[in-house]
């Protein structure tokens, strides 16, 4: 896989450096626990403060037909914004010559909007996935697909009305 | 404040029958700080924690890559699905951004 490539290829790099770095300052980041960023993790697209952007840096355009093959579930009221339970299915036949390589979920107003991507593979049978997200406010959930072929689709947007907001953590 | 971290968990089927579409079920404990925090003691943010990448093989290939943000919530709850194809064992790594790696495993019969 292309993406299992760039990441182990950068994380020889990225390792050399780290270790560089931590020669040049062990004194002073001995008492603290080393941040970086995972080799491939495309931290671009992660910190984009807007929507436009974090859809620019991702998905590479930041408009996409709404199509029906995507579903995004989340409840209509959250009371913790800090744990809001999304599914999101996309219908495709998931064989080698169509399937669904890509997804990415955003929250439309959190700080930073680009939430997850997940990159599948035919192996996965379905393009499904569940899980726990922040949400800041009451605000539009929206999840865009890539297929291998590069055709791209969204669900439609899904509004969650939260009661307290999920940045405290 | 002392963090639970790692304790990874796989909770999926044992057995299938060839070709079927089984979900796999995973939990970690992290504390996915978004460092826009303040602690409520000090004043001082706390600084981003979170894991950022999950990579998913079965028999070492390539099933499922996911990349987190600090908008996933913490102790990460995460459900996907798998075709059972043949027999072996399915791998997850979870890494952070504070050098942290957990790795959990779970084996399938496939006939």
């Amino acid at each position: 896989m292309k993406q299992m490539q760039r990441r182990q290829f950068l994380g020889t790099g990225v390792t050399a450096a780290a270790v560089a770095a931590v020669a040049g300052t062990g004194l002073l980041r001995a008492g603290n626990a080393l941040a970086d960023n995972v080799a491939g993790w495309p931290a671009k697209a992660f910190d984009a403060k807007e929507l436009d952007a974090a859809m620019t840096d991702s998905v590479g355009k930041t408009s996409v037909p709404v199509s029906s093959k995507v579903s995004l579930k989340a409840p209509t009221i959250a009371e913790n914004g800090g744990a809001v339970p999304v599914t999101i299915e996309v219908d495709s036949p998931m064989t080698a010559d169509d399937y669904i390589a890509t997804v990415w979920l955003f929250v439309d107003h959190n700080p930073t909007p680009l939430a997850s991507q997940f990159n599948f593979t035919p192996a996965c049978g379905k393009a499904y996935i569940q899980e726990r997200i922040k949400m800041a406010k009451t605000d539009n959930v929206r999840v865009i697909a890539k297929t291998n072929k590069g055709e791209l689709m969204a669900s439609a947007p899904r509004e969650v009305k939260v009661t307290i907001g999920g940045c405290g953590g | 404040m002392a963090e639970t971290l790692g304790n990874p968990m796989i909770r999926m089927p044992g057995s299938a029958k060839k070709g079927e579409v089984i979900e796999v079920r995973s939990l970690i404990m992290n504390p996915m700080t978004t460092g826009l925090a303040k602690d409520k003691n000090t004043g001082k943010l706390i600084p981003a924690h979170f894991i950022q990448t999950v990579t998913i093989t079965f028999n070492d290939k390539p099933l499922l890559d996911i990349d987190w943000s600090t908008a996933v919530s913490a102790n990460p709850y995460l459900a996907f699905k798998m075709r059972a194809d043949e027999s072996g064992t399915l791998q997850m790594v979870w890494k952070d951004n504070s050098n942290g790696s957990w790795t959990a495993t779970s084996k399938i019969t496939v006939s």
